[in-house]
């Protein structure tokens, strides 16, 4: 029994050495992906935080359980995941560059084009048709042109 | 579609904004979280093969009591009287 223990604990100190090496690298961008689809602003951003800490409790429960996958993707798909399911909580903007949007239209674009991932890849992460994963990101990216556009006719107006 | 581009490229400039500042226990709170659910599994999943090793041996005990692939002995044959 103790040498089993001992063998849980050198299990636990390796993963959490190879976890703290990956969470170094790359919870910064993570942190933003999380802040950019809860729409909350860079330095107040609880709710993302949240969702982060919990999308990477899930990845170290799952280290190393299948090598060939990408610790990085993993955290992201669980983080996408979370927030699909928990969207209703997150309609309204907090502040941050994607508050016009809905969480549905966030999440898509972000995966599009703030992460790069395919259309194929983002419909297959998403439960969606590859169609209509095209369709809301052109709408998203007119919906923010248009917003950008009228504040800034705003600011030139106020200027 | 290279106006598509363009407008597309022009989001891709507004997400691409510095990181915001990650909290300095975030890994050690993430790890606490994720090993709690790892050691809650494995009790489940432990619990669960107990439970499974009980019914069996539950069951052996039984059989080798009751015996029920014996077949019983015949109660509705007329009593064999004045042989």
């Amino acid at each position: 029994m103790g040498e089993q223990r001992s063998g849980h604990g050198a299990e636990r100190t390796y993963r959490a050495r190879e976890f703290d090496a990956f969470v170094a690298g790359a919870a910064g961008r993570l942190l933003h992906t999380a802040t950019l689809l809860t729409a909350e602003t860079r330095t107040r951003n609880p709710h993302a935080q949240a969702l982060l800490t919990a999308a990477l409790a899930h990845t170290y429960a799952l280290w190393g359980r299948s090598p060939d996958e990408d610790p990085y993707e993993l955290a992201r798909r669980e983080l996408v995941g979370r927030f699909a399911r928990t969207a209703w909580r997150h309609h309204g903007g907090r502040g941050g560059v994607l508050s016009a949007l809905h969480p549905q239209e966030r999440l898509v674009l972000v995966l599009r084009l703030y992460e790069g991932v395919a259309e194929e890849q983002a419909a297959a992460l998403l439960g969606l048709p590859v169609a209509r994963v095209r369709a809301v990101c052109a709408r998203s990216v007119a919906a923010l042109r248009a917003a950008a556009r009228s504040d800034g006719t705003a600011r030139g107006r106020a200027a | 579609m290279t106006r598509h581009e363009d407008k597309e490229a022009a989001v891709r400039r507004l997400l691409d904004t510095p990181h915001p500042p990650v909290p300095g226990d975030l890994a050690r709170r993430a790890a606490e979280r994720g090993s709690r659910r790892l050691h809650r599994a494995r009790r489940v999943r432990r619990a669960l093969w107990v439970l499974g090793v009980i019914a069996v041996a539950v069951f052996f005990a039984w059989a080798s009591v009751a015996r029920p692939w014996e077949v019983p002995p015949a109660e509705t044959t007329p009593p064999l009287d004045g042989w």
